[in-house]
């Protein structure tokens, strides 16, 4: 268990340290230049140049890179060429929002997709399951910004109940933080609640034909008891894996819905960088997205022997 | 997977491949292929014929609901929206043929040719390297290196391709990687490498065509993820740019107007949906057609 923990943890830092590579390599060395990219290019060669001696981008790149993955390890990730202010309290303020948009999501599709799943699975032949399985099959076709848009369409521009748009911290208020949170946390948990649906379905299915469901049922247990005492355990393996594909996913698409209720995450944060050519602060956040998909890839990679002791048992 | 050999004697095999070569349709198959087929269609015809010009604008008949004469209605410079959805779809099958295209035609031979160093002991270490970084790729989904790449290049439809094809590399890479190993602990194949083929030949002949259902699974589902990407990113102002029609920018467009004119969304919107839901179906339906087994289960 320990050695699997420790070749995780390796495995992660080295994934880390190739990934902040890649987007320095992405952001710093195929464009030229971000000095010239921040001023546009009817920039005279004499502006770019004093911006670069400023902010150090005649360095070397491998210095550059040092200096950087530096800053960031003592955590700051640098100064933005574009406003002049430092990057990491724009970062750090940000990130606080979409994770808050973000979790609430995931627990809101998991609070969603379990028992419905679940429900799909036990009445297969019914007509409930099969509406159940249609249903998060279309789901998982509408994306998350169409949501949205619905979403506004009827809860607020229809019916008035909450706001098209905004955000307030929950220290500001926290009825207004959680009235404001609805309609995006609804548009981002849909779809992942229809996919989780539809894992979580296959995975009773497939729990349910195992012979240790079929002992406890010749027991005497009913169906439903035998899958609630020992089946569900054994179904939440592989619900717990893509649950944390789609924590990174969502992740990513938070970045349209934010952008849609005009919230002020990560993901506007970014969109807004990339609008101004503020290439540094592009870079900074990719890499904080980057580190947070490769960090719960890692939560998932250990969870996964805790919640299934033959993993533990086989390492 | 029903194909691999080395769980069938040599006449079911054969009986299987019988089996393989007639077409047997599922509803999950039909409905996608037809959704897929309509939307084709749509993009085809554009080339043709379209109700109007592109950017043919009606300065009386701006912001419309469906009529006979604009069956979709018009957008605020008056523009018909049923020309902009098929225009639309011209540039969302672009995107996904050549996405998809860049990361069948990259990810599929680097899987292969992981599983192939993996046979022999002086390449296990580089067949896991490989995959190593396979995975690292996994952590930029589409939508993040699409924007990544609108940062470094200009904004564009180009960007956009090429930014969804190399996240979409991965998925193929695995799959190509599995299918591969399993060919290459079958029974036939280890009878042909004691007859002394080399394995990069006994790959070329007896993988490729058994890895096929999988990767072309895989392609309809990267298809999907693709669709989602470029409407995602011309949605934000990153993917294509005005004034090509594109039914993630039409969407954007479409928001100041949601109080008074939300037939704007509903098209490209409902567009979108299709597209993804024809592909994921024509994927699912393709994955328990190839795996018998699935479609036994009552999965899908």
């Amino acid at each position: 268990m320990i050695s699997y923990v420790a070749n995780r943890a390796i495995q992660f830092v080295l994934a880390l340290i190739v990934a902040s590579v890649v987007v320095f390599a992405l952001m710093s060395i195929l464009p030229g230049n971000a000095a010239q990219v921040a001023l546009g290019t009817n920039a005279t060669p004499e502006a770019v140049a004093a911006l670069e001696a400023q902010y150090g981008l005649d360095q070397p790149p491998l210095i550059r890179y040092f200096d950087w993955v530096g800053g960031m390890l003592a955590g700051d990730f640098g100064t933005s060429y574009v406003t002049g202010a430092p990057i990491t309290p724009v970062i750090l303020a940000s990130v606080q929002v979409t994770g808050i948009l973000v979790i609430a999501a995931i627990i809101l599709a998991i609070v969603i997709a379990v028992p419905l799943g679940t429900f799909a699975a036990l009445e297969q032949r019914n007509w409930i399951g099969v509406t159940i399985s249609a249903l998060s099959q279309i789901g998982i076709a509408v994306p998350n910004f169409l949501a949205a848009i619905i979403l506004v369409i009827v809860f607020s521009l229809t019916l008035g109940w909450f706001p098209s748009q905004g955000w307030m911290a929950p220290v500001e208020g926290l009825g207004g933080f959680l009235i404001r949170l609805v309609l995006p946390v609804v548009s981002l948990a849909l779809v992942q609640a229809a996919i989780l649906t539809r894992y979580m379905r296959s995975a009773v299915l497939d729990v349910m034909r195992e012979d240790y469901i079929r002992t406890a049922r010749a027991k005497g247990l009913t169906r439903t008891k035998a899958l609630f005492v020992h089946g569900l355990r054994n179904a939440a393996i592989p619900v717990i894996t893509v649950a944390g594909v789609q924590l990174a996913t969502l992740l990513v698409g938070a970045v349209i819905i934010e952008q849609i209720f005009v919230i002020p995450g990560i993901g506007s944060e970014l969109v807004r960088s990339v609008a101004n050519r503020d290439l540094v602060t592009v870079q900074g956040i990719v890499m904080v997205l980057v580190l947070l998909v490769l960090v719960i890839n890692f939560i998932v990679d250990v969870l996964y022997p805790i919640v299934d002791p033959r993993i533990r048992n086989a390492s | 997977m029903s194909e691999n050999p080395s769980t069938t004697s040599a006449g079911e095999a054969s009986v299987d491949r019988r089996r393989r070569t007639k077409l047997r349709l599922n509803s999950s198959m039909i409905i996608g292929g037809v959704l897929i087929l309509l939307i084709v269609a749509l993009a085809l015809v554009s080339f043709i014929w379209t109700p109007y010009g592109p950017s043919a604008v009606d300065p009386v008949a701006r912001l419309r609901p469906s009529s006979p004469e604009h069956l979709f209605g018009t957008d605020r410079f008056g523009r018909d929206t049923l020309t902009w959805i098929m225009y639309g779809a011209r540039i969302t099958l672009m995107v996904g043929i050549v996405a998809v295209g860049i990361a069948v035609l990259i990810g599929t031979p680097i899987g292969i040719v992981a599983a192939v160093f993996a046979q022999y002991p002086w390449g296990t270490w580089l067949g896991a390297v490989i995959m190593r970084a396979n995975d690292i790729l996994l952590a930029f989904p589409a939508l993040l290196l699409a924007i990544v790449f609108a940062a470094v290049y200009q904004p564009g439809t180009g960007p956009a391709m090429v930014a969804v094809g190399i996240a979409a590399i991965p998925g193929f890479a695995r799959v190509a990687r599995s299918g591969t190993m399993q060919v290459l602990g079958s029974e036939y194949v280890r009878a042909a490498r004691a007859s002394n083929r080399s394995v990069p030949a006994i790959a070329i002949v007896h993988v490729l065509p058994n890895i096929a259902s999988m990767v072309i699974v895989q392609a309809s589902v990267a298809f999907a993820i693709s669709v989602l990407a470029e409407a995602g990113l011309s949605f934000l102002g990153l993917g294509t740019q005005a004034p090509v029609p594109s039914w993630g920018r039409m969407l954007q467009e479409s928001q100041q107007f949601l109080s008074t004119q939300p037939e704007l969304a509903l098209w490209p919107g409902l567009f979108i949906a299709l597209a993804v839901l024809g592909f994921n179906l024509l994927g699912d339906g393709l994955r328990d057609r190839f795996d018998p087994k699935m479609e036994a289960r009552g999965n899908g």
